[in-house]
């Protein structure tokens, strides 16, 4: 265990007490559980995927930091790296998957391509960045980004996790019960965001500005 | 090597008077057969003439002539250059094609995206569905009157980006503000989803009854992926089974269709090189050396001599890491998880450190240019290889077959399961270490030369069995055979300049078509480029070996156990990026 990160500052305890006695908040507590074993979803998308698996190996040993237990189900997962392109035939399984995670999750974009579409971004099958769909905690760039990135990046979120309070995390507001639920997409003509139905009907009504289709 | 036939001496017009014209397009090569006896040329190429893989089709969508075009690219496995044969048709909806799955089952899969990218009805085709996009997708993405929904212009670089540098965010220009291209007067809630009754449908799928049709047992319809930890990426198989055993099984794929080719026609051929980093992601370096010596050929230019070697070195070093990874992998989908793969990644990095001094990235190399080679390997580096070469990889090697191969499980499971034969091999056009395993000596590293490899002393790796076991094994026998390459290559490598051109943005290539291949580490790895001149290619596609290589999957597991299949996908060494493309 580490004292010094659970422990608050300020307070004198005995030297020969220090290995059996802390005192600290009840957050601080609470934070210190969840970052030191934050399971990823073993889930990889594309080319990012290998670097994510390089990142396990023993040469970069993210075991480390508490995350290599990777959990190939969403139910058993905290946080879901989306370690590649997006594509739009893809993309009702990711979210179905992030869906199926249970609270308190994070979703982590790693590399060009999930943070805003990378270099295929104008290919007619690739959703540009899993930002439009999930809320995404950490961005990591790069193409891919190296295993060390992908470490800070993990360190980032850990930093994040820190400074959350129980008062106030959305999973524990009654009001805000399926705050996280995201609707599914669907896969038609085209992808389309249900969110959105309204708005894509009226566009699309308006043919005289929309462009041909093939 | 087999003396080949030359594709000149293979004289077609004269065995069918009338039914094959001589290709005779500027720059363009091989026979233009009239779509109404395709099936009987198909069939004498295949059975009189000996062209029995049949690697490569795509279609061209030639817009200004008003014609659709299928290429089809024959060899022999004997060796020697192939044959392009080509049928037009008019660009008219329905375009049809006869099918030839009949004669090449290979072309499976090929036929599927052709039909699924350019609209291309292949008559006689077992199981025609969309492949790559979903069923119910607007439009064939490839014809060149399809625009995709951040179309900005035809050709790269854009006006707007290049000389003034303005960029806009390519969601303010759609007018849905999103990469969405929907038809006129759609309304997202009558849209009524296709709950793939297509794909169920395809699937062998009986309902069991005893004698007195009594009990009845139903076959359970299992789909594993896209997210499953065995699939190595986003594949997802659906198959039925009877208890364990696989009865019918469909592959599903395109979760990362990327789009390649697409943009491939947009880039210019220079922009198009980082691209081909992204195909066989672990093997960056070959995919750039195919498409380079590909868009070479069309160029006629040379390769600096110096540039020969490195290219040389690292395709090898790529191959050896591939297979390294791919023990590791496939033992770890035999349920030894991790800790071979972790012996495996540890050699991996040596050549990774490699890549990244002399390209700067780990995996994204981006180092090969039209005439050579993008930077020099300094030669600290090249001591680096050399003890790699010489001390450490034949060891590890070594170590890892001793620790590995004769392990009790790994033998029980592998040895005697999924055999191919080697007419089945070369009838699905499976290439690459797979069809060697089956028994056949096809190394495009010999019986195609490219680059330099003439002048290098190595085996063909061949095994007989093509069970798994033979397929592991025949691994190994190549990173040995690499390593030969490599010790002879680090020897021999001459001093002078890395590229033969000086350094462009933009290439001439003359009009015309061509086909290039080389042994990558999974699979012929393929490229045919049509030109017209610009500064970017008209058709770009690419033959990937995963791709293809996955056409023989149904065959090889109807009737065996469904635990043997994730083995069995982990021995194709298939990677998503390339088969999605
Ligand atoms: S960011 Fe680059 S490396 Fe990562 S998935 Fe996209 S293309 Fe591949």
């Amino acid at each position: 265990m580490d004292n010094e990160k659970l422990s608050l500052p300020n307070y004198d305890i005995p030297e020969d007490m220090q290995d059996v006695v802390a005192i600290t908040t009840l957050d601080r507590l609470y934070n210190w559980g969840r970052r030191s074993s934050v399971w990823p979803l073993m889930f990889g998308l594309a080319c990012c995927a290998i670097e994510m698996i390089a990142a396990q190996t023993a040469r970069y040993d993210m075991a480390r930091f508490g995350m290599e237990v990777m959990r190939p189900t969403p139910r058993q997962a905290d946080m879901m790296l989306v370690s590649g392109t997006v594509t739009k035939k893809m993309l009702p399984v990711i979210v179905r998957l992030y869906n199926q995670m249970p609270e308190p999750k994070y979703v982590v974009a790693m590399g060009a391509c999930a943070s805003g579409g990378g270099p295929f971004k104008e290919g007619y099958n690739v959703v540009a960045g899993i930002d439009k769909f999930l809320p995404v905690d950490i961005y990591i760039p790069g193409c891919p980004p190296t295993p060390q990135a992908l470490i800070a990046g993990m360190i980032k979120l850990q930093e994040k996790i820190d400074k959350e309070s129980i008062k106030k995390v959305r999973w524990y507001n009654k009001e805000k019960k399926d705050g996280n639920y995201v609707p599914m997409p669907i896969l038609g003509p085209d992808l389309i965001d249900v969110r959105r139905n309204a708005e894509i009907r009226d566009i699309s009504a308006k043919a005289a500005v929309l462009k041909e289709s093939a | 090597m087999a003396t080949a036939i030359e594709p000149q001496t293979v004289d077609l017009t004269a065995r069918f008077p009338g039914k094959v014209t001589a290709d005779s397009r500027p720059g363009y090569t091989g026979f233009l057969v009239n779509k109404e006896n395709l099936v009987e040329v198909a069939a004498a190429l295949h059975n009189e003439f000996g062209f029995d893989l049949l690697t490569s089709l795509t279609g061209v969508d030639y817009i200004a002539e008003n014609k659709m075009e299928v290429v089809y690219n024959a060899y022999k496995t004997t060796g020697g250059a192939g044959l392009i044969f080509k049928v037009q048709v008019e660009r008219v909806d329905p375009i049809e094609v006869p099918s030839l799955t009949h004669i090449w089952h290979g072309l499976e899969y090929q036929e599927r995206e052709a039909w699924d990218l350019f609209g291309i009805k292949f008559t006689g085709h077992p199981d025609l569905r969309r492949i790559l996009m979903w069923e119910g997708f607007e439009g064939y993405p490839l014809r060149k009157d399809w625009k995709e929904a951040f179309y900005e212009e035809e050709i790269k670089p854009y006006k707007s980006r290049w000389p003034e540098g303005k960029h806009i965010l390519a969601e303010e220009k759609n007018v849905f503000h999103d990469n969405l291209n929907l038809p006129k007067g759609f309304d997202p809630e009558k849209y009524i989803v296709d709950k793939e009754e297509d794909l169920y449908a395809s699937l062998e799928r009986h309902t069991l009854k005893d004698e007195e049709g009594r009990m009845r047992t139903d076959h359970v319809v299992v789909n594993l992926g896209p997210h499953h930890p065995s699939t190595h990426g986003v594949l997802r198989v659906a198959v039925t089974l009877n208890g364990e055993t696989v009865m019918g099984l469909k592959p599903v794929m395109g979760y990362l269709h990327r789009n390649h080719e697409k943009i491939g026609e947009r880039n210019t051929y220079v922009q198009t090189i980082p691209y081909t980093d992204r195909l066989d992601y672990f093997n960056s370096m070959s995919n750039n050396f195919g498409y380079v010596t590909t868009v070479e050929k069309m160029m006629n230019i040379p390769v600096a001599e110096r540039a020969e070697y490195i290219r040389v070195i690292m395709a090898e070093l790529s191959r050896i890491q591939n297979h390294l990874i791919f023990v590791g992998m496939l033992i770890n989908d035999l349920g030894s998880m991790y800790t071979p793969s972790l012996y495996a990644f540890e050699e991996r990095e040596l050549i990774l450190d490699i890549f990244e001094a002399v390209s700067g990235s780990r995996m994204m190399c981006n180092y090969f240019r039209f005439g050579g080679v993008v930077r020099d390997v300094p030669d600290d580096m090249l001591q680096k290889i050399k003890d790699l070469v010489f001390d450490r990889l034949p060891a590890k090697v070594d170590e890892m077959e001793r620790f590995l191969s004769e392990n009790e499980i790994l033998v029980g499971r592998l040895k005697g399961t999924h055999v191919l034969s080697a007419e089945d091999a070369i009838n699905y056009s499976v290439t690459g270490p797979v069809l060697r395993a089956s028994g056949v000596p096809y190394d495009l590293r010999r019986a195609d030369p490219y680059s330099i490899y003439d002048r290098f002393d190595f085996d063909v790796a061949v095994r007989h069995n093509g069970d798994m076991m033979d397929n592991y094994l025949i691994r190994f026998d190549e990173i040995r055979q690499s390593l030969r390459i490599l010790e002879q290559a680090v020897k021999q490598i001459p001093q002078g300049p890395i590229n033969s051109q000086k350094p462009n943005y933009q290439v001439k290539v003359p009009a015309g078509e061509a086909y290039g291949r080389i042994e990558a580490p999974k699979g012929e790895l393929g490229f045919y480029i049509v030109s017209n001149g610009k500064a970017n290619p008209y058709r770009y596609h690419v033959r990937a070996p995963s791709f293809v290589n996955l056409t023989a999957v149904e065959k090889m597991c109807i009737g065996t156990k469904i635990q043997d299949f994730v083995a069995l996908l982990a021995m194709l060494d298939i990677v998503m990026g390339e088969l999605d493309r």
